[in-house]
């Protein structure tokens, strides 16, 4: 099952390198979220695969049983996943934005900060 | 003890809180100054423990330290903490004068004191998993920021900056998971015993993301681009208060990391280290030199300034640290400081483009005189701070037979010394190419103290590390000791029960 995973995290990032080399801000985006949810499948799977054993403390005992799954990296993915989401819908708007007010996606033509002339016509 | 810990990231909180909810009227923009007043008065008794104790600890929620969250302050995060506040006031005082009544309506003081939380939040925590938290914080007030008033320009450079800072965090994410699964803790002074059951093959490929997240957010060769970007596009405050801060939290998480938990295998990723500085440096004083904006320039010098960080801690030896702790601290009161004195120099001649300013010698020379400290300072003229930073720098380089390195970090020094000029020479002696003589007194008095009260300051403060060195260095010194054997930060962290428990949530 870990092998499994792991194939799974690299097809993912094989994935979103694809699409953040294809230069359009909008598959670039695409790309980011799905490399975030390989970096998130691969902290899950840090943890190591558990089956059926939930990380749960039995009534009256102090401690766990041997052998539960890790609740910590599932703590941090889910704390991972919200920041992502936050800042995904912050990058979704900013390419909105960006469409609107530069009139492209392209990253080529996105000069308007760095003009490739910097001398008088960038003030004009 | 532990509330001294916890208010350097509360304060700026509860600062923005009541900053946002005020931020239609004047009193917003007071609140500012009085939370980053206030912060600085709690940095300074932070300061004042560390130097009696050495190392605090606090545990949150009382949870025992390798399981819950650590908050813990060294010499090296108290200074850290402590100049944090003196740029946060000083920038805060700016805005008076620079930012617009719109932008206040907008956020601007509660995105920039949520900037601040975040920043010293890195700067603090005990966590590798709470950094990366304290780095997201950082990272979407400092989007804001960037694109606030939403101006071409702004949109185009943010697009880049989030662009690029989004992948060193997802990398940085990606690294902690892998360090988690092959040592089971997160916990900073627990990895440092940790890490030494792991196959050192392994935690050098671990080691190595981590060094592509920081030296990304740190803004060193070949991972800067974004950097010269975005910078010079956002209002002037901002600028400063990125250029002074941002990039620093990447270079005090490399110092932090890898001379705490990396340390295993030295001749291999501190050799990287090395070349990347030594590039760094000559990229980027090469890439302001072919720029004719003043804050295009001093961008591209914060990518070659941060190139000195790294070569104190590539070095690795006890004088090498010593000079990145002192460099680091030094630069950034002086970027900063050059970024609020291109806002004056904007608002008076028209511009920040070189060919289209000039004649402000003649007409500001109080604002020339307090330009040249900070450039001085930056291109390393003796008595300035700079100077005594980049001595120790050079002569550890020296010591340790880096020739060719301490070769790369004066000829940078003598290139900073150009670009530095260059502006001189365009922005101050030239006449002005419209014939106006932009003077002080045009002004309105109340945006002649908000400009000139901070530049003076920490001009001041430039002057006053170059002319005193000795309690500095001693300062340093000792940081740099408390970085090289961190027995000590690890004995706070694990050795003693928490001091005391804390009503604090866990601050996740």
């Amino acid at each position: 099952m870990e092998t499994l995973l792991a194939l799974c995290v690299g097809l993912l990032v094989a994935c979103a390198v694809y699409l953040m080399l294809a230069g359009r801000l909008l598959r670039y985006i695409f790309g980011l979220v799905i490399l975030s949810n390989a970096a998130n499948l691969a902290i899950f799977l840090s943890g190591r695969l558990t089956v059926g054993a939930p990380a749960l403390i039995a009534e009256g005992a102090e401690a766990p049983a041997a052998g539960i799954a890790n609740a910590l990296p599932q703590a941090l993915v889910l704390t991972a996943i919200v920041i992502g989401f936050g800042l995904f819908a912050f990058t979704l708007v900013l390419a909105f934005r960006a469409f609107s007010h530069l009139g492209t996606l392209d990253g080529d033509d996105m000069r308007l900060a760095e003009p490739e002339r910097p001398a008088k016509e960038a003030g004009a | 003890m532990s509330w001294l810990l916890v208010l350097p990231v509360a304060l700026p909180f509860a600062t923005a809180i009541a900053a946002f909810l005020l931020r239609e009227r004047a009193a917003g923009r007071w609140v500012s100054i009085l939370g980053s007043a206030a912060l600085l008065v709690v940095s300074g008794l932070l300061m004042a423990q560390v130097l009696e104790r050495d190392v605090i600890a606090g545990q949150m929620g009382g949870w025992a330290a390798p399981y819950g969250i650590t908050l813990v302050a060294d010499r090296l995060s108290a200074v850290m903490v402590l100049i944090t506040a003196i740029v946060a006031l000083a920038v805060s005082v700016y805005a008076l004068a620079d930012i617009e009544a719109r932008l206040e309506r907008l956020g601007y003081h509660a995105l920039f004191q949520v900037l601040i939380a975040g920043v010293n939040g890195a700067f603090v925590t005990g966590d590798l998993f709470n950094l990366y938290v304290w780095f997201e914080v950082m990272l979407i007030a400092s989007f804001g920021l960037l694109v606030l008033g939403g101006s071409r320009e702004q949109i185009d450079g943010g697009v880049k900056y989030v662009a690029l800072n989004l992948i060193a965090t997802i990398l940085f994410l990606t690294g902690i998971g892998l360090l988690y699964g092959t040592t089971g803790t997160l916990n900073m002074a627990d990895l440092s015993r940790a890490v030494e059951d792991v196959h050192p093959g392994l935690l050098t490929a671990n080691a190595m993301m981590f060094l592509i997240a920081f030296g990304m957010k740190a803004a060193v060769f070949p991972l800067f681009f974004w950097l010269p970007a975005a910078y010079h596009t956002p209002a002037f405050s901002v600028s400063a208060v990125f250029a002074g801060l941002l990039t620093k939290v990447g270079v005090y998480a490399l110092l932090r990391c890898f001379t705490l938990i990396f340390d295993h295998d030295v001749g291999y990723t501190h050799e990287i280290l090395l070349w990347v500085a030594g590039l760094t440096m000559i990229t980027g004083v090469l890439g302001a030199a072919a720029q004719t904006d003043i804050r295009r320039i001093l961008s591209f010098h914060i990518v070659s300034q941060i190139g000195y960080m790294v070569l104190g801690l590539a070095l690795y030896t006890p004088l090498a640290l010593v000079g990145a702790v002192f460099y680091l601290v030094h630069h950034i009161v002086v970027k900063a400081n050059l970024f609020l004195v291109a806002g004056a120099v904007q608002r008076l001649a028209g511009a920040t483009e070189l060919s289209r300013i000039g004649g402000l010698y003649r007409s500001a020379p109080l604002l020339a005189a307090l330009f040249l400290v900070p450039a001085f300072s930056l291109a390393g003229f003796p008595p300035l701070s700079g100077f005594w930073a980049k001595f120790v720098l050079v002569r550890a380089a020296l010591e340790d037979g880096g020739w060719a390195i301490a070769g790369v970090a004066l000829l940078v020094g003598l290139m900073t010394i150009y670009s530095m000029t260059k502006i001189w020479a365009a922005a101050f002696w030239s006449p002005h190419p419209d014939g106006r003589e932009p003077a002080l007194s045009t002004l309105p008095a109340g945006q002649r103290r908000g400009f000139l009260i901070p530049i003076a300051g920490l001009a001041a403060l430039t002057l006053v590390i170059g002319l005193a060195p000795a309690p500095f260095v001693t300062f340093a010194e000792d940081a740099a000791a408390g970085l090289l054997d961190p027995s000590a930060y690890v004995a706070a962290v694990l050795g003693e029960p928490p001091v005391e428990v804390s009503a604090l949530e866990d601050a996740r």
